[in-house]
């Protein structure tokens, strides 16, 4: 259930699409290219089509929830006219998904027309996970050696995009993966953007939490389907190890799009 | 109702600098004996909380039901309150308005004096706090005494309660029974906690013979009927509320709805977001003075109805939401950055989200605009928010008012007074800078391209962290190519 959005009920998922258009983010489009080109090519493995408009930049967030409206208007209006056909957008992060389904529509002007286009836009968002589940019906033998992980769902896909249970759901899917669950799992995991460059205490208090209720599962690795809560936690265990003279990585992470692809035999399978 | 701008100044509430602010945060999240016990005692309401509603369907009508009951009592505030006034002067009772906390302090002095009082003893009231009442009585020679046995025990060391519900949450055991060891007269050493209770109970039984005054809070106010309806757990409420001969309850103006069958599913779940009772050990509805023929009860009832901002809050749609809490304190409950720095660091009378929403309101934005930003937007208060207060949004909200550039016409008192032309000339580059793809593209190319150019040092992230790098390529050149 969200707490921004005007609730989140069981979504209708359309029939799996010829097309898809491949929202990236801004923040994958320059730290972790990989996260969305494996999100590109288990879509393309499945006979989708994927459209990447060039013109993309940023859905806008990082104004908003600082409190800089007008700003993020600006840039939500920019990305208006990127998807002209009828095909689902899809995102490899919740808290862009989220912007776009809930909050496109009340941040640019009051031009109805705009209102409208925005409104028709976020109906057909879908957070990256959530579409290769219940929309692609992600099905593929797990190639993998067995292994165990962890999973850290972010807040605005559980809270926001309501799509809590996906990365559980696709990972239960790998035959030879065991999901090892942590403590306080649905607990922020401290990153919130802006917030842990204003409040590095508390940002820090909250990260370092995460990192040991993750380590304490003893899972191999980090699976997440958020690249900011991907950086957050992977960066903290990284200066840990750095801090404690640890040159293997304590805490390793992968997006989840990287990690299914890798398991389910790559881009050629 | 008022329409005027609530009292900023000249109130004794602690001032919250954002400096200061800054340091208690940072002393209480490296202060390792208070997270744990905050994490133990949020861990533990929050389980009690999730076993009282067991079905989320069930959870998510009763949240709806009672969301619409506050937003339809709201929606008619000012006929309530003129309605709930005409009521309780039917039933016997005084009723008086106050804007700022000063006026309410001076009524209830007044009341006090005109009974030559010397002893208010208080039931759990968190408007009281908000008022500083304690405080303005002693000052004025009267005293106050807290007979709920948190506030008493905050109350004996000299502090603020650090939770909304359980106001000495942040006190050990070892810690009261030094208390009540150094304070109370014949009292030896025991961390024993029935003997705390039994002593702290009768303590406070004998000056509720000897009080001269009962103050309490209200948690909802009927219009219709003229009632006022209190949830408590120990049974000093009814104590305060029956035995002296006075009884002053003082609430919020928001506290009113229309009709008696509105207070149940309010009731139900209240008790069960604060506390995860199904229901509270005492439910008092209080109708006024005793009548002739009545055994007990007080010979005066008066109820002073508080404005302090409130107003402000309702003349905005949207803000108006923040009204609607009914204080159960689940949101602080819930919230990570309530977890892990308590109470205290917040400076303000109500902490955890619902007071970085409301405190702006009743203390200016002059000194509350950096609250709204100590949080992460997880949106966990949102969620368990048994009315549905959409407390990011209005955190959101709040950050943007706070740092837009002062205008004419303000929502809010204090309005950009977080402005920082700085921070603004920044967000109004990286618009321009995202909001044209292709100097966006020039830009992110630069980024990945000179990537070694990265500075090593990235305020706040690498407090903790290993720095952020570019990638080597963009997503958008491996699209280009992938085949
Ligand atoms: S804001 Fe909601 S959760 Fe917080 S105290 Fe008020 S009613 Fe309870």
């Amino acid at each position: 259930m969200s707490s921004h959005a005007p609730g989140t009920p069981a979504r209708t998922y359309p029939p799996r699409p010829e097309a898809v258009y491949f929202y990236g983010t801004c923040l994958v489009d320059t730290f972790v290219p990989e996260a969305g080109m494996d999100a590109i090519a288990l879509l393309e493995r499945e006979g989708i089509r994927v459209i990447f408009p060039d013109n993309q930049t940023c859905c806008g967030q990082p104004a908003f929830t600082s409190g800089f409206p007008d700003e993020a208007r600006q840039v939500v209006e920019s990305q208006l006219g990127l998807f002209p056909g009828d095909y689902p957008i899809v995102v490899p992060s919740g808290s862009c998904g989220g912007m776009i389904r809930w909050h496109w529509e009340k941040v640019v002007g009051n031009d109805p027309a705009l209102k409208a286009r925005a409104a028709a836009i976020a109906a057909r968002t879908f957070e990256f996970a959530e579409f290769l589940l219940h929309v692609v019906g992600f099905s593929r033998k797990d190639e993998g050696p067995a292994t165990t992980v962890t999973l850290h769902t972010s807040c605005s896909a559980r809270r926001e995009m309501g799509t809590h249970l996906v990365g559980r759901e696709l990972l239960a899917r790998l035959g030879n993966v065991t999901l090892a669950h942590h403590d306080h799992e649905s607990e922020c995991c401290g990153f919130g953007g802006t917030f842990s460059l204003k409040h590095p205490d508390v940002s820090t208090a909250m990260v370092s939490d995460k990192v040991a209720a993750l380590k304490a599962t003893g899972a191999s690795q980090l699976v997440t389907a958020d690249c900011g809560c991907m950086l957050n936690i992977t960066q903290r265990a990284a200066r840990e190890d750095q801090d404690a003279g640890r040159s293997k990585p304590s805490l390793p992470g992968e997006h989840l799009a990287t990690f299914l692809l890798r398991r389910t035999g790559g881009k050629q399978a | 109702m008022s329409t005027q701008a609530p009292n900023t100044t000249g109130q004794p509430i602690a001032f919250v600098s954002a400096q200061a602010l800054r340091a208690r945060m940072h002393d209480a999240v490296n202060d390792p004996h208070l997270r744990q016990s905050f994490r133990g005692a949020m861990d533990f309401l929050m389980a009690k909380r999730a076993a009282q509603f067991p079905d989320e369907g069930e959870l998510d009508s009763l949240r709806s039901l009672s969301e619409s009951i506050r937003q339809y009592s709201l929606s008619k505030l000012p006929d309530l309150l003129e309605q709930l006034e005409a009521n309780l002067i039917r039933n016997g009772v005084h009723v008086h308005w106050a804007e700022t906390p000063d006026e309410a302090n001076a009524i209830m002095l007044g009341i006090a004096r005109r009974h030559q009082a010397k002893l208010v003893v208080k039931g759990k009231s968190m408007v009281s706090e908000e008022i500083e009442f304690n405080h303005a009585m002693e000052a004025a020679g009267v005293g106050a005494l807290e007979s709920d046995m948190g506030e008493y025990i905050v109350q004996l060391a000299g502090e603020k309660p650090s939770h909304i519900i359980m106001p000495a949450i942040h006190q050990t055991k070892q810690q009261i029974a030094k208390l009540f060891a150094e304070h109370i007269p014949g009292v030896d050493y025991t961390d024993n906690v029935d003997a705390l209770i039994q002593i702290g109970r009768r303590v406070l039984r004998e000056k509720f013979e000897i009080a001269d005054i009962g103050l309490s809070g209200v948690n909802f106010a009927v219009a219709e009927t003229g009632t006022l309806c209190l949830v408590e757990n120990e049974g000093n409420g009814r104590m305060c509320t029956t035995v002296p001969k006075v009884h002053i309850a003082i609430t919020g103006i928001e506290k009113v709805v229309e009709k008696l069958e509105h207070v149940a599913p309010l009731f139900s779940i209240l008790t069960r977001s604060a506390t995860g009772q199904a229901v509270s050990t005492y439910f008092n509805m209080i109708s006024g003075p005793r009548r002739g023929g009545d055994r007990d009860g007080p010979e005066e009832v008066h109820l002073v109805l508080l404005d302090n901002g409130r107003s402000q809050a309702y003349a905005d749609e949207q803000l108006r939401k923040t009204l609607q809490c009914i204080r159960c304190g689940a949101c602080m409950n819930h919230c990570p950055v309530y977890t892990r720095i308590g109470g205290h660091a917040y400076g303000t009378t109500y902490p955890g989200p619902i007071g970085k929403i409301v405190s702006p309101h009743m203390m200016g934005l002059e000194q509350t605009h950096l609250l709204p930003t100590a949080s992460s937007l997880c949106g966990a208060c949102g969620e368990v928010c048994p009315v549905k207060i959409p407390i990011p949004e209005l955190l959101i909200r709040l950050r943007g008012e706070a740092q837009s550039a002062p205008h004419a016409n303000p929502a809010m008192v204090g309005q950009g007074a977080g402005y920082d032309a700085k921070v603004s000339l920044l967000w109004k580059l990286w618009a321009r800078l995202y909001a044209r793809p292709a100097t966006y593209r020039a830009f992110t190319w630069l980024a990945t391209r000179f990537r070694f150019l990265t500075p090593k040092q990235q305020s706040g992230w690498t407090a903790a962290r290993t720095p952020l790098k570019p990638a080597p390529r963009r997503l958008r050149d491996m699209v280009k190519d992938r085949r």
